[in-house]
């Protein structure tokens, strides 16, 4: 039985102790900006003054110079210049330089005889993110870098095409990654992480303060609890979404091709979905520790499952059928499809009805779970 | 349960209940209690710490699922019935539990909103009112002291005019003018028909009860009014007076062993001596009265005579 009274009551005090606890309504606000910051800015941005060593088999001024033009572009620093290619690789991997420069021994000669010779770029890009932007940087460096050096009968050179060809190769993860995917799936997992915790201890801390008692010794039924419960929580995740959205467009113009409307109106299931989980382990939970515990148990292969971290179908088919499991892969999906494909209502389908469905599930294990007595 | 059918409660017993029993684990909290309340009666329920009291008083109200047992609350079965009893009962915890972070009014709003009290706003105003707290309305819960928290909690306890109250240890913690304050209200309430069952440690407060019930190890061992209690426990009581306190303290040690003394209690110089063979105890009594300096008298049995008498007499074998 459902009564409107009961549930106002338990939502009018859930508003008031949210607002009264400002360490959590802070964090509420911080974790999804600290998360973007840390993952758009200090994890993932556009990396600089990556360590290079260069292996120069001559001291001539075209190797100078090109050295020279590779430092402006302030996506290199040279730390070393070992003699030979296997000191080089050495400090590739250990881990000390992220390129090796090439540059052979007849360079500055075949330049002047205008054969274009090639100079090897290896980079580690074992993190294609972080080696991408200097890669790029290389492409347009050829064609200025020497314009200096050219003098004379060489300066026709400088018209035509590049006097050298960069070649790079990329060492242990030949293919890229988009980048774009992070801040997308960001909002996913800011939402898990805080969603999850926050209802995870809602009713261990009625037990824990003693109020339990009280609230049990009241006629208010189990979906009234549960409802007053999430409802809240749904507008905090509602400002989460806003904060990550802002920043995902002014702060990492991330491409917005799809409906935010859209977006919005289904963001509200993977909302509802995780705070009904949250629920549930504080059904579980004796504590609040052991409620933070679920909810770490749970965040961790939801971000290592979910195609977060490594590419959804990189991994093997049975990690495949775990990670359907976790309602961020679904969001995921969702979100990517929406912000950076475009995808409408028809695309989207296929991820917003299991998340329907684990918010039905997990609805019905919670109300099973709630304990109407002290026993 | 009895074959013949149990005649069914005249209206006026509000709680009624037999043998009751829980569980924890193997660990046997509340055995076959029974008891009978009355509309309008303060019934108090007293016994040493962990005797099962707040076991006993959650099973009437629904927070726990009795193993065996059965009975009404209200005229409500208390097995399959609790959602009816909570709405018409005022349940006020052993440790306050209002939330601390909420302020007065909230808390108040709170309680009257969950039982749909009519005409809230005006309700809790008049509430608030009444417990002399207009000027600290929006002082947070847990910032209250003792007392207040006390006065708060029974007041939420009555927002929704319940029929019967219970109230588990109300006054622990609380000064003597509060305290009094207290029982002054309750006494009010019983006087408009409200039920009321209450449980203590303090003698003085038992006495204010027009019923009792003594409960120790799970079991109840005696129940009535103050007279019917003390009577039945058929304890010959004396008193010994000294005017040299280390002496009485001497003898207390020397007392107990003797022939017919079960317990010697001091009091200050004065020390009880109560057995349960009167014919012994006076043979005793009659001896240490001969002793030079010791003034000794026989004197009615006081209900905490009685009831420190119940416990040791029913300590369970170790």
């Amino acid at each position: 039985m459902f009564t409107w009274h009961r549930f106002l009551a338990v939502l009018i005090k859930e508003f008031v102790q949210m607002r009264r606890d400002r360490l959590t309504f802070a964090m509420m606000i911080g974790v999804p900006i600290m998360q973007l910051v840390l993952f758009g800015y200090a994890i993932n941005s556009d990396p600089k003054r990556l360590p290079t060593a260069v292996v120069s088999a001559e001291a001539s001024p075209f190797a100078r110079s090109f050295v020279r033009a590779l430092e402006n572009t302030d996506y290199y620093r040279v730390v070393a210049q070992p003699r030979t290619v296997a000191e080089a690789d050495a400090l590739v991997a250990r881990g000390q330089a992220q390129f090796v420069i090439n540059i052979p021994e007849d360079f500055s000669r075949r330049i002047q005889r205008g054969e274009r010779p090639v100079l090897l770029v290896e980079a580690d890009a074992s993190d294609p993110a972080a080696t991408g932007p200097a890669v790029s940087a290389l492409a347009t460096l050829n064609l200025r870098a020497l314009d200096n050096d050219l003098t004379g009968t060489l300066a026709a050179q400088k018209a035509g095409p590049a006097p050298f060809e960069v070649r790079v190769h990329r060492r242990y993860n030949p293919e890229g990654i988009t980048q774009y995917n992070i801040v997308p799936g960001l909002m996913g997992v800011v939402l898990t992480m805080t969603m999850i915790m926050m209802t995870s201890i809602a009713m261990t801390r009625e037990r824990e303060r003693g109020t339990m008692e009280n609230l049990l010794a009241t006629p208010v039924t189990p979906f009234e609890v549960m409802l007053g419960k999430i409802v809240p929580y749904i507008l905090v995740g509602y400002v989460q979404v806003a904060v990550i959205l802002l920043a995902a467009k002014f702060l990492f113009q991330i491409p917005m091709v799809g409906s935010l409307l859209l977006l919005t109106g289904v963001v509200v299931l993977f909302i509802a979905a995780n705070l009904a989980i949250g629920f549930t382990f504080s059904t579980v939970a004796k504590s609040q520790m052991q409620a933070m515990q679920m909810t770490m148990f749970f965040f961790l292969p939801s971000i290592l499952l979910s195609g977060f971290m490594f590419p959804f179908r990189g991994m093997p088919v049975w990690a495949q059928w775990l990670g359907e499991v976790f309602p961020l892969t679904h969001f995921l999906r969702i979100v990517r499809g929406i912000l950076l494909k475009g995808s409408g209502v028809a695309e989207i389908l296929p991820s917003v009805w299991p998340l329907a469905l684990i918010l039905a599930l997990v609805s019905v294990a919670a109300m099973r779970r709630y304990n109407r007595t002290l026993d | 349960m009895n074959a013949v059918a149990k005649p069914r409660p005249a209206n006026d017993v509000v709680i009624d209940v037999e043998g009751l029993t829980k569980r924890f684990g193997d660990k046997t909290v509340v055995d076959g209690f029974a008891l009978q309340v009355r509309r309008g009666q303060i019934y108090g329920f007293l016994g040493p710490n962990g005797s099962g009291k707040t076991t006993t008083i959650r099973m009437v109200c629904g927070l726990l699922t009795p193993d065996a047992g059965r009975g009404s609350c209200l005229g409500h079965d208390i097995l399959t019935e609790s959602a009816k009893i909570k709405r018409e009962v005022g349940y006020m915890t052993q440790k306050f539990s209002l939330y601390e972070d909420l302020s007065i009014e909230e808390n108040l709003d709170f309680i009257a909103r969950m039982y749909d009290v009519r005409d809230r706003k005006r309700r809790v105003r008049e509430t608030i009112a009444r417990l002399g707290l207009e000027s600290r309305r929006s002082q947070l819960a847990g910032t209250l002291s003792g007392g207040w928290k006390q006065r708060v909690a029974l007041a939420a306890c009555l927002l929704h005019d319940p029929q019967l109250l219970l109230l588990d240890e109300p006054t622990a913690g609380v000064d003597p003018g509060a305290r009094r304050d207290f029982w002054d209200q309750i006494h009010r309430l019983a006087g408009e028909g409200m039920t009321v069952l209450v449980s203590t440690h303090y003698m003085d407060e038992a006495e204010r009860c027009h019923a009792l019930a003594y409960i120790a190890y799970g079991k109840l061992l005696t129940h009535g009014t103050i007279p019917e209690v003390v009577a039945e426990a058929g304890l010959a009581t004396y008193e010994i007076e000294s005017p040299d306190a280390d002496s009485l303290f001497a003898l207390t040690a020397e007392i107990e062993k003797s022939p017919g003394v079960e317990m010697a209690v001091p009091f200050g110089n004065r020390l009880h001596v109560s057995g349960t063979d009167a014919a012994k105890l006076k043979a005793t009594m009659a001896e240490v009265a001969r002793r030079p300096g010791l003034a000794v008298r026989e004197v009615d049995s006081s209900l905490e005579d009685v009831f420190i008498h119940m416990m040791r007499m029913n300590q369970p074998k170790a």
